[in-house]
Parts: structure tokens; C-alpha cells; sequence
């Protein structure tokens, strides 16, 4: 059978009509086991697949079919991969990155959205989309005066379906909460977890920085304000286990970094971590090279480096194979491992993006705290 | 106790109103629905099933109520059962290898009369291991009765008795499944078990499991970890020499031989049964399955005993 790739090449000099017909078959990009062929269609001067793997040339060109508006380029894709790009977009002057117009899947974050390519064998997981037969557990606000960082906060609290107050629930704290709902579905995931007793009924602070790079990377007043008014409140006024055991701490990227920093800084506090595709730049000689940003990260990282102790009892660390942050989480695997810490990682051919930090949830949350589906016969 | 029978799951096809009809049972029923915990009062569709009059005992209502007024008892109960949890982490810890060195010894290849001593040797290790943990959490619970007397605090004195008076008025128990540890913990402090033996008794799943001698946990593809099967706690012990495995179809490999004769062979000489849907199992005056039902052999499949 002929690959649609081949296909798609032979239009060469096609009538619109010809070219019409192939695209309304297809969906884009053209997914045929490792081969992945991105196609544009349009006015340009060149086109350029405009991704965010590491270990991939930054700029692929596309080119374009003789005697058409077609521009493709095919990538060698391993299966179960997921990819985000855009594409770049040359016509005279003007030089645009603008989402893939034939691929409707998109990625959310901060910073907008990114087109979505799924390898051959990845699949979205069930588990985070809506499930009406999941109860909804409950978002709420809590107001904190007089932080550490002499201003106010909000954190919200995920409260689990049916919280009693005669129970004990553990705490899991989240950095880049608010994130972690809009982009990574987190409270979509709790319900069905929880639904599915895969994970324990928990109770879920997410809190959120003003100033990211500055306060999660290894700020003292973070970890004060993690420990002594989160921590304290939430066991005051909430039916919560209140051991480390059942303690810990969740962050993508700079929020990993602020996770382990506000855990070393208070050992004995936290028996848990869970660090995704963490931020953990360090250096053997001088400062790094990763920017003046990541300086404080990379003293922190060196700090620990040389003193790790034993910041909690498990530490469930992931990150994806198509970041370049994979060398230091790697790297720091052994090292974690030697602290004496229960270590679990999880590598993802994914990027540094929200959709990977959601598609590990599964593992970490089920890994840390383990619902009771061992326990149900029903 | 008149008769017992046990049966696969109900959850997708519910059957016990045929068990019913088949025992003649026009009496009224109480329910156990203690094993669905919050949803315990949502036994419309069960009564139903039942088509005869029944009543909910209200296990977990009461145990609810029981706390509320019995803050000590709560306190001491939430302390024994944060040690029996951490005694199933300990045992777990020591199960893991355990079960992975069986597992590679009956994958191994080379001859029997080297071989089979090895398989047998580390399978009496596990099996002694189970051993150990059980009677470890039989003298926790022990220690725990002695001090605490729950049975005789008058906050659970009195729900037992106005249990006890329930039940002499009903011919039959329904026991339903759910979380095994909530359902034995209930049935084990409001249940009182003369009222219970005057019964008929039917049970499936959860309901089922806390019946016999011994309570074993397994999935084998569970979200974390590798499923190995384990020893929870002892049962009401009201059937003996018999693992019962509902949703066995579901929950285990059951075409891979070298787990399926790891399982059989680490519970001999009680057998393990199968329980799925459609599937009934007498249990004869001497607490033993009498009729015929599905096993785990040794050989590594799932054979029907006669």
C-alpha cells in the first residue's frame, strides 16, 4: 500500500481539485509508524517546523511540492512520542510562528498554545478527561495575611468528594497550582484517581508564586511560607493525617526546584516529592551555562549537591526524554538515590510542557499515595 | 447457621435474588452494605434484587455513630489501625522479594531433581511468611480487644444488641462486597456472631472474602508495582480451607500459568476459588466448599472440582 507521505508527493503539479480531495481524507500531521509528515498549505517563502525537542536540529525546513502551495517535512517520530511545535512561516519580510492551521490539537500554557503532535501509540490517557460518574471533589479559597513575603496570599484548596471531618486525609502541596488546574486538568485527575481509588482521598493546596523565578528558586521566605502558615493552618483546620509520611510536595520544572529546596530546608517534614522535569541546573565548575536566571538554582543545586541529607522518605521524579533538562535529572537520580530516599523515575518522550507533567499524575499521585483499590471487591 | 452460600460479584449482573428463589427464602433479609461505605444507604436496587422484605443493618452508620460518641475507642482504633497499616508495609517489604525470587525459580530452566527443591523451599519460605504476618495482626487486634473491651463500652453495646435484635427477626443475611478492610472491621465490632449463626447466609465479593479463614489481597496489574497477592488478616472463619478470589477473571492472570500455580501452590492446602459472575459456591456443615467450582491448580490453570 502506498504511504500517504508518497502520496501527498506525488501532487506534484495536481489540479487544486486533486489536492482538495487528498486533504479532506487526511488528518495532519500524516502519522505512518516512526514517519510523521508535517504539511502546510499556503503562500510562503519558506516554512519551517518550529518544535521543542532537544536533541533535534531547532529549525526543520519544509519543502515544497513542485507546482503546488504544498510545503511538507517528515520527521523520524519514536512511537508513543508527543510532540509540541509551531510553524514558522517565511513570505517576503514577514517571518511568523503561527499553530499548525490543518492540526486542530492543541496545547495550553502561560504563554498560549502550541499544535500537538501525537506519535504512533500515544493516546491522551482516560483518565484525564471528564468522567460523569466521578464525583467532583471542591475548589476552594483560602486567604493567608501576613506571608513571608509581607504581602498577602490565596491559595486554593481541593477538597476530596465527600470530605469528612471524622477522617484523616493526607496533603499533597502543589507549586504553580492555579497551572496545574488550567493546564495540566490536576482537578479532573484527582476526581477520576480518586473515582477509581487509585489514589487516596486528598486534600490539595495549590498555591501560586508573584514571583516565580525569584521565590522558587530556593527562597527561605517560600519555604517558610510552605511550612510554617500552610502547613500549620491547613492541619489546624482541616482533619489531615499530620505526619510526613503523609506530607508532600508536587512542582513542574521551577516549581520541582522549590519543592525540594522548601524540603531540604525543613527535614523531617515532607515524606514525599514529587519533582517533574525539575530545573535542577548545577554546575562541576563555575557557574553554569544556563543564564544569569538559573544562578540561584544552580548555588542551590550545588549546595545540595554537597550536603543532600535526606530531604523526605520518597521522592517520585520525572521528566521528558525531549527536554533538554533531562541530562540534570538524570544526573541526579544516582545522587538522590544515595541519600537513602525511595526513588521512582519516570522518563516520557515528551517535552518540558504541561500535557507531560498531566500524563505522569497517574504514576506519581497512585505512587505516593495509593488509593484503595487494592482493598475493593465489590 | 442453616446454610451458607457464597457467589461471584454483583455488580454488573446481579444475581443473589435468583439464590434466593432457589433456597426458598421468604423471610426477611438484613442487609450488609457496610462495604460500600458512604454509599451504604443505597441499597434500593439489592433490595430489589432480594424481592423478599429486608432491612439494612447499617453497619457503617453505626460504627459512624459509635465514634461520635466513643472518642477514646476512636482514638485507640485509628492507633491500631495506623499500626496494622504499618505492619503491612513491613510485611510487604519482606513479601516483595520473596515473591520475586519464587517467581524466577519457576521461570528457571534446568533439571526437576535440582530445581524442585529450590521452588518448594522458597514457597515455604512465603508461606511461612504469611504465617508470621497473620498471627502478628491476629495478636495486634488481640491486644487491642483485650485493653479496649470494645464490646462492652456501651456505645458499641448497644448497637450490637439492637443489631442482635434485627437479626431475630430475619432469616437470612445478605453480606455485600466493597472495601474488605471496612467490611470486616464492622462486621467484626456489630455483628454480634450467635445472631449471626441462627442465619441463612449469603455474601459475595468483599462480603464473601470476610467470611473464610484467611483474607488474601491480589490484582495482578494493579496501577503501581507488580500485584504480588497478600495476607491480609484472618476472616470470620466461617469457611474453611478455601481463598476466595472474586472478580478473579478481572483481577488476575489467570493465563499465566507460573502465577496462577505460584498462588496455588503458596495456599495449599487451601484451595483457591474463583468467583465471577454467575458463579455459586455451597459451603457444607463442615465449613468447607461442598459443591462444585472453579480452582487454581497447581499445574497453572483454572480447573472446575467436581
Amino acid at each position: 500500500m502506498t504511504m500517504a507521505r508518497d502520496q501527498l508527493i506525488a501532487l506534484a503539479g495536481a489540479d487544486k481539485a486533486a489536492i482538495d480531495a487528498f486533504m479532506r481524507e487526511r488528518r495532519f500531521p500524516i502519522v505512518e509508524g516512526r514517519d510523521v509528515t508535517f504539511v502546510f498549505r499556503g503562500t510562503a517563502n519558506a516554512v519551517r517546523l518550529r518544535h521543542f525537542v532537544y536533541g533535534l536540529p531547532t529549525e526543520m525546513p519544509f519543502q515544497q511540492i513542485g507546482g503546488t502551495d504544498l510545503w511538507y517535512c517528515t520527521l523520524d517520530v519514536p512511537l508513543r512520542s508527543r510532540l509540541e511545535y509551531k510553524l514558522e512561516v517565511i513570505k517576503g519580510e514577514r517571518n511568523k510562528w503561527i499553530q499548525d492551521p490543518l492540526n486542530p490539537l492543541l496545547a495550553h500554557d502561560p504563554f498560549g498554545a502550541n499544535s500537538v503532535c501525537q506519535g504512533a501509540g500515544y493516546y491522551a490517557p482516560d483518565w484525564t478527561e471528564p468522567d460523569s460518574d466521578a464525583r467532583s471533589g471542591s475548589l476552594e479559597t483560602l486567604s493567608f495575611e501576613q506571608t513571608p513575603f509581607g504581602d498577602n496570599r490565596n491559595v486554593t484548596l481541593y477538597l476530596p468528594p465527600r470530605l469528612r471531618q471524622n477522617r484523616r486525609y493526607p496533603l499533597l502541596i502543589v507549586q504553580d497550582g492555579s497551572d496545574y488546574l488550567r493546564y495540566s486538568q490536576l482537578k479532573t485527575v484527582l476526581d477520576n484517581l480518586i473515582h477509581r481509588r487509585e489514589v487516596a482521598p486528598l486534600v490539595v493546596a495549590l498555591s501560586d508564586p508573584r514571583d516565580r523565578l525569584t521565590e522558587y528558586a530556593d527562597d527561605q521566605r517560600h519555604a517558610d511560607f510552605i511550612v510554617n502558615s500552610l502547613v500549620r493552618r491547613l492541619e489546624r483546620e482541616l482533619p489531615l493525617y499530620k505526619t510526613p509520611q503523609q506530607r508532600c510536595l508536587m512542582g513542574a520544572s521551577f516549581g520541582a526546584v522549590a519543592s525540594l529546596a522548601a524540603a531540604w530546608r525543613n527535614p523531617g517534614i515532607f515524606g514525599g516529592l514529587i519533582l517533574q522535569s525539575g530545573s535542577f541546573a548545577f554546575s562541576d565548575i563555575g557557574n553554569g551555562t544556563r543564564g544569569a536566571v538559573f544562578d540561584p538554582v544552580v548555588r542551590f543545586m550545588n549546595a545540595f549537591r554537597d550536603n543532600p541529607g535526606r530531604p523526605a522518605d520518597k521522592l517520585f521524579v520525572s521528566c521528558g526524554v525531549y527536554e533538554s533538562l533531562i541530562y540534570e535529572n538524570r544526573s541526579m537520580v544516582p545522587l538522590f538515590q544515595a541519600t537513602g530516599m525511595e526513588v521512582q523515575f519516570v522518563e516520557a518522550r515528551d517535552g518540558h510542557n504541561w500535557e507531560n507533567w498531566r500524563d505522569r499524575l497517574r504514576d506519581a499521585l497512585s505512587w505516593m499515595f495509593p488509593g484503595p483499590l487494592w482493598m475493593m471487591y465489590e | 447457621m442453616k446454610s451458607v452460600v457464597v457467589l461471584g460479584p454483583q455488580v454488573y449482573q446481579p444475581f443473589v435474588g435468583e439464590e434466593v428463589q432457589r433456597q426458598q427464602l421468604t423471610g426477611r433479609i438484613a442487609m450488609v452494605t457496610a462495604g460500600w461505605q458512604e454509599d451504604e444507604p443505597d441499597d434500593s436496587a439489592l433490595a430489589e434484587a432480594l424481592a423478599v422484605p429486608s432491612v439494612n443493618l447499617r453497619l457503617y452508620a453505626r460504627w459512624e455513630e459509635v465514634i461520635s460518641r466513643d472518642t477514646e475507642l476512636m482514638e485507640a482504633h485509628r492507633r491500631r489501625q495506623d499500626q496494622l497499616v504499618e505492619l503491612q508495609a513491613l510485611y510487604q517489604m519482606r513479601l516483595r522479594p520473596a515473591m520475586k525470587v519464587a517467581r524466577q525459580l519457576l521461570a528457571s530452566r534446568g533439571p526437576a531433581e535440582v530445581l524442585d527443591p529450590e521452588r518448594e523451599n522458597a514457597i515455604d519460605a512465603i508461606r511461612r511468611l504469611d504465617a508470621h504476618h497473620l498471627a502478628r495482626v491476629i495478636e495486634l487486634r488481640r491486644e487491642f480487644d483485650e485493653r479496649y473491651q470494645p464490646h462492652e463500652r456501651p456505645a458499641v453495646f448497644e448497637q450490637r444488641a439492637e443489631v442482635a435484635r434485627i437479626l431475630a427477626k430475619c432469616q437470612t443475611v445478605a453480606i455485600a462486597g466493597g472495601h474488605i478492610v471496612v467490611l470486616l472491621n464492622r462486621l467484626r465490632m456489630l455483628l454480634p456472631m450467635p445472631a449471626l449463626s441462627k442465619l441463612n447466609i449469603i455474601a459475595w465479593s468483599a462480603g464473601a472474602m470476610a467470611l473464610s479463614e484467611r483474607v488474601v489481597l491480589f490484582h495482578d496489574h494493579p496501577a503501581q508495582g507488580v500485584g504480588d497477592a497478600e495476607l491480609l488478616d484472618s476472616g470470620l472463619g466461617l469457611i474453611r480451607e478455601a481463598v476466595l478470589l472474586p472478580h478473579a477473571r478481572g483481577r488476575l492472570k489467570l493465563k499465566q500459568a507460573k502465577r496462577v500455580s505460584l498462588m496455588a501452590r503458596r495456599f495449599a492446602p487451601a484451595l483457591c476459588y474463583t468467583l465471577d459472575g454467575g458463579d455459586r459456591l455451597e459451603i457444607g456443615a463442615d465449613d468447607r466448599p461442598s459443591s462444585s467450582a472453579r480452582v487454581l491448580s497447581e499445574s497453572g490453570v483454572v480447573e472446575t472440582r467436581p
